[in-house]
């Protein structure tokens, strides 16, 4: 739906080739491309414009560089731009300093993903070596208190027994107090969802902050939030004056500008991101990445660490030494896809290469998709192991049966086998071509790794 | 192939010269800091004014204004676009503004600002239409959305409202992955005096799905609301299995789900379409239930949605409360947009 900015910028640039500098004149329509890029991520419409000024006054005059399209000095200054706005280098770490129990209020709009986070934020506290105590702290939302329970009991950590017929700040008075005489060293509070218009519950919520003098409260904002995100922030900000910000469900495709409008009107930076519903789908935030994500440049540096943690060491140590004797065979290739599948759905990594927006749109149907590779696997799956380790034993009788197995037919067995068998010669010729041909051969390689 | 790889290195590099800059560059956040409270109070000095409605904002623009031209067409395209009403949508209004004014039927603001009202109605009345639940028994209501939008209230109203119409509604707690879900739907049961079919957290929706449906059949239930977990639109493997929970559906019932309720949030903004575009692929899509308007979220990307996809709005939610839940009215909901 989105066409990347850099694409975008590079069209409107496409008549001006040749210019040496960036004039008022001449990146009049960029800034225009810029300003709706912006706002079709949410970004709200007067921190847009504020935003664009400022680019305008930075580009006017600038030299293109040499290596550089008019269209990509655009975007590297708009990036720029953007992350020093989302406080890049700035420290966005949790402030636990305080004498123990430290406090952790959660507060924000209904389904932002508060009592969610909460299961994430003391899991990844527990990881730092703190000893987290949950608070339900919800008394109006049925089974709120229920939920955070079961979160605890997933995680096997204490939550507080609270009742849905106490009053809030009680629970948390009390809850506190618990804390400070069984060891507990940091407290979070899950607190119930709320508009920043209803003055009942706002003023509960100050409340709480003055009985338990909370170190951080974080506000918790739904990436998916439109051009609300400014009232309500602000709404929360000036009520509560919060700590922090914490973006949630970030694992969609919502460009999450939401972010960018909630920094420019609150000040407060965003100090973690929610990434999926697990319980461990919790990062600290990386201004650039999001950055990057608005500007539709593709995610490498989420991916290569995604890939990281996925890939399993020693059996990419294994295949390597494989593919060097060049025993590729269709057992390791199977390994290889499955660990490719954990990394998530196929449309949700290319949209994290930048340039593969758009040819995933031409592609359109061309590309494996997720049903494609279960069938490959299925087919593999029905081979014995001797035919898996040299697929030159597959004769006809053995392909129907294969087919027969892994309910395909023989055409598909027959594709499956040709491609593979491309794909190892191809593998042969880079390893001849020794370690400075496989940079060059890296294109070829890609699309050999994987035969369908 | 081998250039679309060259391109993955140079945007690396790209990316990783501009890192370093971006360090070169610290010295310009640490100015922008300086002044800091200074920019933040000024943004936020200027922001305070979004609480102006929609036509505030479109009223300052046309205020005395003679004549209409292209500029102000094009300013009034980015307050469109800010109020949610989504890119596509807003395009498509300014196109058809811009064919009545080169026919001379805009000659002031006034003018201007009627039409665009008018235009906005026909685009949400157009598909516009109540949910008739009499024209089938058991009448199967499927909800659907992505985390957090308020599928289970909705459906509590929803059960709260059937019942004192004096139907029997049957609910059927599809949602067995979030902790919880299936007791936050019980209590909503038990206030509006309602069964609630459920298992195990964990279990296959499917499995309840197929008991909600039997049970519904066996009890002579009017309606059968089901609720199924929050998932976001991009998770393939989930969307999946809501396909498969809607052939269960219709195996055990023919025709079910005769309503596929996609339930959005007012507040979110232009991801909204992105939303509805994809459950309406997957899980055929017949009507959009409107949450948490009672917030300062006008809920603008409805008329992006129902204009792009034909989808009807059926329902609004204005509160946490059981009766809290309203018919759409196309006419009320333009005036409080604007």
């Amino acid at each position: 739906m989105f066409d990347a900015l850099s694409e975008k910028l590079d069209l409107v640039f496409k008549k001006l080739r040749g210019q040496g500098t960036l004039t008022e004149e001449n990146i009049k329509e960029a800034l225009r491309e810029v300003r709706l890029a912006l706002l079709e991520a949410d970004v709200n419409f007067k921190v847009v414009k504020d935003f664009v000024e400022r680019v305008r006054e930075r580009a006017v005059g600038t030299q293109v560089l040499q290596s550089l399209t008019p269209g990509q000095q655009v975007v590297k200054i708009v990036h720029d731009e953007l992350v020093a706005l989302m406080g890049g280098g700035e420290d966005n770490s949790l402030d636990l300093a305080a004498k123990p129990p430290v406090s952790i209020l959660m507060v924000g709009l209904q389904g932002a993903g508060k009592t969610t986070t909460c299961g994430k934020l003391a899991s990844w506290l527990k990881g730092q070596r703190r000893n987290p105590l949950l608070v339900p702290a919800d008394v109006y939302r049925p089974a709120a208190i229920e939920q955070l329970k079961t979160l605890g009991r997933q995680l096997s950590l204490p939550v507080y027994e609270s009742r849905a017929d106490q009053d809030p700040v009680d629970i948390c008075r009390e809850a506190l107090r618990h804390a400070d005489l069984n060891g507990y060293d940091t407290v979070i509070f899950d607190t119930a969802g709320r508009h920043q218009i209803d003055d009942f519950l706002m003023e509960e919520l100050a409340r709480i902050k003055a009985a338990v003098e909370p170190r951080e409260i974080l506000f918790v904002a739904d990436a998916m939030t439109g051009q609300e995100a400014v009232n309500v922030a602000s709404g929360f900000n000036d009520r509560l004056d919060i700590s922090g910000v914490v973006l949630t469900k970030l694992d969609g495709d919502a460009k999450g500008g939401a972010a960018l409008s909630i920094r420019a009107v609150t000040g407060k930076l965003v100090k973690f991101v929610g990434l999926g519903e697990k319980l461990d789908a919790l990062q600290v935030f990386h201004p650039d990445r999001l950055v990057s994500r608005i500007l539709g440049m593709g995610d490498v540096l989420t991916l290569v660490e995604k890939a990281q943690a996925t890939f399993d060491v020693k059996e990419a140590e294994r295949l390597q030494q494989k593919l060097k004797k060049s025993q590729f065979d269709l057992e390791d290739f199977r390994s290889q896809l499955q660990q490719f599948k954990k990394l998530g759905s196929i449309e949700s990594i290319m949209g994290m290469i930048p340039g593969m927006g758009k040819a995933m749109k031409q592609l359109q149907g061309a590309q494996p998709s997720e049903k494609e590779l279960k069938r490959v696997e299925a087919i593999i799956d029905s081979m014995t192991p001797s035919e898996r380790a040299d697929h030159a034993v597959i004769n006809g009788s053995r392909r129907l049966r294969i087919a027969k197995g892994s309910g395909t037919t023989v055409q598909e067995v027959n594709m499956l086998l040709k491609r593979f068998t491309e794909a190892q010669k191809m593998m042969k010729q880079l390893q001849k071509l020794g370690p400075k041909g496989l940079m060059r051969g890296m294109g070829g390689l890609g699309k050999g790794m994987l035969p369908f | 192939m081998i250039e679309e790889k060259k391109g993955f290195f140079r945007g690396l590099m790209d990316k990783l010269t501009g890192t370093e800059d971006i360090s070169v560059t610290q010295e310009k956040p640490v100015e922008v800091e300086e002044p800091g409270p200074g920019l933040f109070e000024r943004l936020k000095r200027g922001l305070s004014k979004t609480h102006d409605s929609l036509v505030g904002r479109i009223d300052t623009l046309l205020l005395g204004k003679k004549e209409i031209d292209a500029d102000t067409l094009e300013e009034l395209e980015e307050i469109l676009i800010t109020a949610d009403l989504g890119v596509s949508t807003t395009v498509d209004l300014i196109k058809t503004l811009e064919q009545k004014l080169k026919r001379n039927e805009l000659q002031d603001g006034e003018a201007l600002r009627a039409a665009l009202k008018g235009e906005i109605l026909s685009r949400i009345s157009r598909s516009a239409a109540p949910l008739d639940t009499g024209s089938a028994k058991p009448f199967v209501i499927m909800v659907i959305g992505v985390n957090g939008v308020g599928k289970t209230t909705t459906i509590g109203k929803l059960a709260a409202r059937y019942t004192a119409e004096g139907k029997k509604v049957l609910l059927a707690a599809g949602d067995t992955f979030r902790a919880a879900a299936a007791e936050q739907l019980q209590i909503w049961g038990e206030r509006a005096g309602v069964e609630v079919v459920r298992h195990q957290e964990g279990a296959d929706p499917s499995a309840v799905v197929f008991d909600g449906c039997k049970a519904a059949v066996a009890r002579d239930a009017d309606i059968l609301i089901i609720d199924t977990a929050g998932r976001l639109h991009t998770k393939v493997n989930l969307m999946e299995e809501l396909k498969k929970v809607r052939r269960v559906m219709g195996r055990e019932i023919p025709g079910a789900p005769h309503e596929t309720l996609l339930v959005l949030d007012a507040a979110t903004g232009q991801n909204a379409i992105s939303q509805a575009k994809i459950f309406k692929e997957t899980a055929d899509v017949t009507g959009i239930a409107l949450t948490k308007l009672d917030g300062t979220a006008k809920g603008g990307i409805v008329v992006a949605v129902s204009n792009e996809f034909g989808l009807p709005v059926r329902f609004i939610g204005v509160g946490e409360g059981v009766d809290d839940l309203r018919d759409f009215d196309p006419a009320e909901f333009v005036e409080a947009l604007f």
